[in-house]
């Protein structure tokens, strides 16, 4: 059976003869929504985000609607509109599709956000490495701007707005709300701490600001377009819109899919979607929304009342629906929909060690727990892996992903914890056999792909 | 503090209610009632940055029910109170009514008992050779909160040691906590942003950024406010342990600030100068050029015996020359905004005994708008009260010149300024009986025909009356060299010889009792009860001077007097 898919923020990525050129996109009805919505009222157009529940798809799932809200119109300060597309969280590469394939969609969505929130001046937040996106980009506004769909009065509406690319520092820091503030300010990406720095109040220069992801700021267009409510409409109570799930890791063929909220279940993707494990395999465990989601492995069972329809649930991984609520669920969150699938011949340890090191290495290192435990972790990830490691190092591994947990300024501590606090004890006796076995003399040899 | 009265809150500490400050700092306002949160980061002169996380500790606020806004009660009737899921830090939050925080409970000791762990991972275990031992954060907290023992058996990073950033500072990386203490002060009060991190995670660094160097006047407060020992000063690095040596209070006497300080001496012999917190005069900082000032305690240029024409005598033998010199002729007096209020009005009763026109040299120059005034005397102010001078001096001793070329003079009673660099020239000089007190050889010294060395600053205690009228005191830190002892006792015995009688040296409480009767502004005062932060004195009296001083951190110039304003109409 295959999955359904409904495209909405994909509906033109892949499509033959469909380019990211400005007249390919008027000419499929680009532009349309931003006409409409410059003649509307500034508000109005806040309540429909609002109505339609969306939720951030950055990662942390917080309702736009209620984001904007808090934006403080009353300072007198200029108001900024920052698009997050640093994209830097490994295994999640939803955004950069669109960028590459259809970035006037971004741009029409970003206007029609700015002139909701009643932004003047408006920001790309490019990851620094994606040189072509940022050309790519820079062209679509080039064009937009000859066409007068953004810069000074547009489509003859009183309403001025400049968008501007800027490309960032190249650190997993700068795709922090506050740390890319900072970093584009031209500082180093620091994050801020909350409170004071809500970046709706003191934002950028501090100033109100809103930042969003791309995905994001795509789906203003869609929600203006269908109206707030009947938008509210489509997916999941809570969790309204559709997810896009890419896929990669140890499956037949990974991709990606833009599936309604909740209409399939992450096993339905993987079997149907992505043709089930490589041959003579079995799937061991997915990380199902970006590297620093919890780690989810097969054979658990999730027992409950789904908070949205009161139903009893009792899942095992392939049960759970697409849908942040219901992945919520399980202790984990579907994130930015980046699944990465390990499958039998995976080593836990390495795999872990991967992850370890990747967060020690992007740690910014402003706050303790986070600078110093995430080496820690690392070190000691590598000696386990190195086959040095003590069975007493698997619960302070452990016990040192509790210590930075919740204890840090940003979420790069949680995001470095969590893979630690989840696999440690799911994978324990992987950890323990492992340590054992090396204890007694046998050599460590790890088999199958390590990931990332 | 009518104002932080009326706004007291009510907020609850280990499940004891206290009274502080609404809107206060929770890690000040904890202070304030004797509750420790430990902390590395946070000062209270600097931004809020947030980011060493010692201060951890559980919060909540009474619960309301979200739709109808009432008060959300237990069974026994008592309103819930909803603690935070996370711990949050004590640094970035404020005092608000109802505020609960637990400073002793599990989550808070894990917390810090974590953070102690990660900050010790990377860092050196060489407290027994650290030169900030003794006055380290890190060894000071690991024994309150630490765990005791590490669970660190990894390699260590290792960073540089003895990074030189500036003239005056040496930074020993492995020790830094990156808690941006200095990074902020440079930023935030010397605006002088030179310092940042390099490098990411764990190998964080503090640098200088490229092609600057950490070299301003304010550089050594970077030392004073690190936590840890990773900012030294080249000077003090190594000379001696803190722990022996002894705190004083005093005042430095760089300018007219008066910046408060603390001198830090052992067995007769300073050993370095910082600053003492004063929120109304040099909140917790002060400049590189004061700290080193102690230097002319053992300075070549020290003065240490009586003379008479130059040759060695004793106090009795000088002070009988000085007599027999007094009686030769006209005499003039030179004071200074060096001596102390005691000084001057112990000089001031000298005058009265043998009257003579007083001279008074304003010591100019550049002023930084920080914590240097233009003034460089630190006591200009008690000239005026004690009476010495009714209207600011000049610069230079032009009219006591002009007096020596007239043969009005023939006798001069100098008190520690160099008339020379004061406009005298010296063969003028050489005509006049030059009567000398003073600590420093300079000049002048050259030509005088008694000479009665002083105690410095440092040697002696007194009060000075800095630019904002604010009566500060300054102890003794170290004995003077045998045989010297204060101007006050110095010019007591000279006015019993000319009086002919005999009495004890006037002690500064004695002085005091005097002062407060004589002067207006002093009623009330007694020396003993100077805060130490000193006192604001009624300055309206001398409101229409014209002060050299420009606006400062703590210094507001007063506005143009009345008469200039009514010139524009």
């Amino acid at each position: 059976m295959a999955i359904t898919e409904r495209r909405m923020i994909y509906k033109h990525v892949d499509e033959e003869g469909y380019s990211n050129d400005i007249d390919c996109y008027i000419k499929n009805g680009g532009y349309e929504v931003l006409k409409k919505a410059v003649q509307a009222k500034p508000e109005d157009l806040r309540q429909e985000v609002l109505d339609s529940g969306i939720r951030g798809r950055g990662g942390a799932g917080f309702p736009t609607g209620m984001k904007w809200k808090f934006l403080d119109f009353k300072s007198g300060k200029p108001i900024y509109l920052v698009c997050n597309a640093d994209e830097s969280e490994p295994g999640t590469y939803k955004d950069r599709q669109i960028i590459y394939q259809d970035p006037h969609q971004l741009v029409e969505g970003m206007m029609i956000s700015a002139f909701a929130i009643g932004a003047k001046c408006a920001f790309i937040y490019i990851r620094g490495e994606f040189i072509n996106g940022a050309r790519i980009l820079e062209k679509a506004i080039e064009d937009a701007r000859a066409k007068n769909l953004l810069g000074e009065d547009i489509l003859g509406s009183g309403y001025s707005c400049d968008l501007i690319v800027h490309r960032g520092g190249g650190a997993y820091i700068c795709g922090e709300e506050t740390g890319l503030i900072e970093s584009l300010e031209g500082k180093r990406g620091y994050p801020r701490i909350k409170p004071p720095y809500f970046p709706a109040a003191l934002g950028l220069y501090m100033c109100p600001t809103i930042v969003n992801n791309v995905e994001t700021l795509c789906w203003v267009k869609h929600i203006i377009e269908i109206g707030g409510k009947e938008f509210a409409n489509i997916g999941v109570k809570g969790d309204s819109g559709t997810h896009i799930i890419g896929v990669s890791g140890l499956v037949q063929k990974p991709g990606y899919f833009e599936i309604e909220a909740g209409a399939h279940t992450l096993g339905e993707v993987l079997y149907d979607g992505c043709g089930g494990p490589l041959p003579g395999r079995k799937f061991k465990a997915v990380i199902p929304g970006g590297l620093s989601m919890k780690i989810l492995k097969w054979g658990e069972r999730w027992k409950g009342k789904h908070p949205n329809t009161g139903e009893d649930y009792d899942w095992g991984v392939e049960d759970i629906p697409l849908d942040s609520v219901s992945m919520g669920l399980t202790g984990s969150a579907l994130s930015t929909g980046g699944a990465m699938i390990m499958d039998d011949s995976t080593d836990m340890l390495e795999a872990m060690a991967n992850i370890n090191a990747f967060y020690a290495h992007e740690s910014c290192g402003q706050c303790t727990p986070c600078r110093e435990g995430s080496l820690w972790m690392h070190k000691l990830s590598k000696r386990m892996t190195d086959g040095q490691a003590r069975e007493e190092d698997v619960p302070l591994l452990l016990d040192i992903a509790d210590q930075i947990a919740g204890r840090t300024i940003c979420a790069h501590g949680e995001a470095a914890a969590w893979p630690v606090q989840s696999a440690v004890p799911k994978f324990k006796d992987e950890y323990l056999d492992k340590i054992k076995k090396q204890a007694n003399g046998e050599r460590y040899n790890p088999v199958g792909y390590p990931l990332i | 503090m009518a104002d932080s009265e009326t706004n007291l809150v009510t907020i609850n500490i280990d499940g004891v209610e206290h009274s502080v400050p609404g809107g206060m700092n929770l890690v000040d306002a904890c202070e304030s009632v004797g509750v420790e949160v430990p902390h590395y980061c946070y000062h209270p002169k600097l931004s809020v940055a947030g980011n060493c996380r010692m201060c951890l500790v559980e919060m909540g606020m009474p619960m309301r029910d979200r739709a109808t806004g009432e008060p959300v009660l237990d069974d026994d009737g008592v309103q819930k109170i909803g603690w935070m899921p996370k711990p949050a830090i004590a640094c970035a939050s404020k005092t608000m009514p109802g505020l609960h925080i637990k400073t002793k409970s599990d989550l808070t000791k894990e917390c810090r008992e974590g953070v102690m762990e990660f900050l010790l991972v990377n860092h050196p275990l060489d407290c027994p050779i650290c030169d900030q031992a003794g006055e380290c954060r890190l060894q000071e907290f690991a024994t309150d909160y630490g765990r005791g023992f590490s669970r660190f058996v990894e390699e260590k990073n290792v960073k540089p040691k003895r990074t030189v950033l500036g003239p005056r500072v040496t930074l020993d990386d492995e020790r830094c906590i990156l808690c941006s203490r200095c990074v902020r002060f440079c930023e935030e009060i010397d605006e002088n942003p030179v310092l940042g991190f390099t490098e990411r995670g764990s190998y964080n660094t503090l640098t200088c950024f490229p092609g600057t160097q950490l070299d301003s006047n304010y550089s050594l407060n970077t030392v004073d406010i690190c936590p840890v020992g990773a900012l030294t000063s080249t000077d003090f690095r190594f000379k001696m342990r803190v722990w022996f040596l002894k705190p004083t209070p005093s005042i430095c006497t760089e300018s007219s600030v008066g910046v408060n300080t603390e001198v830090w001496s052992r067995e007769g012999v300073i050993y370095r100068v910082t600053p003492r917190r004063n929120d109304s005069v040099n909140d917790t900082w002060m400049a590189d050029t004061g700290r080193a000032l102690y230097h002319q305690v053992e300075a070549k240029s020290r003065m240490k015996s009586f003379r008479v024409d130059g040759n060695k005598a004793s106090l009795g033998e000088a002070i009988q020359r000085v007599r027999e010199l007094m009686t030769v002729g006209p005499i003039a007096y030179v004071g200074s905004g060096q001596m102390s209020v005691e000084d001057q009005w112990m000089l001031r009763k000298l005058v009265e005994t043998e009257p003579g026109p007083i001279h008074f040299v304003y010591h100019q120059g550049e002023g930084d708008g920080r914590l240097i005034s233009k003034d460089k005397t630190p006591n200009l102010r008690g000239g005026l009260l004690t009476g010495l001078i009714k209207d600011l001096p000049d610069a230079h001793l032009h009219a006591l010149r002009d007096q020596l070329e007239k043969g009005e003079i023939k006798t001069i009673v100098a008190f520690g300024e160099d008339l020379v660099k004061a406009g005298i020239a010296p063969e003028l000089l050489k005509k006049a009986n030059v009567i000398y007190f003073g600590d420093q050889r300079n000049d002048t010294t050259d030509f005088v025909k008694v000479l009665l060395p002083t105690l410095t600053v440092f040697e002696r205690s007194g009060s000075f009356i800095n630019q904002q009228f604010r009566l500060q005191k300054f102890a003794q830190c170290v004995p003077g060299p045998a045989g010297l002892m204060p101007t006050t006792a110095l010019i007591s015995r000279l006015i019993g010889e000319i009086k002919g009688e005999s009495s004890l040296p006037p002690s500064n409480p004695q002085l005091w009792r005097d002062m407060a009767v004589a002067i207006e502004q002093f009623a009330g005062i007694e020396f003993a009860k100077i805060p130490a932060t000193g006192l604001e004195l009624d300055s309206s009296a001398f409101a229409q001077l014209h002060f050299v001083e420009e606006k400062g951190w703590h210094y507001e110039p007063v506005a143009e007097p009345a008469g200039a304003e009514s010139s524009h109409h």
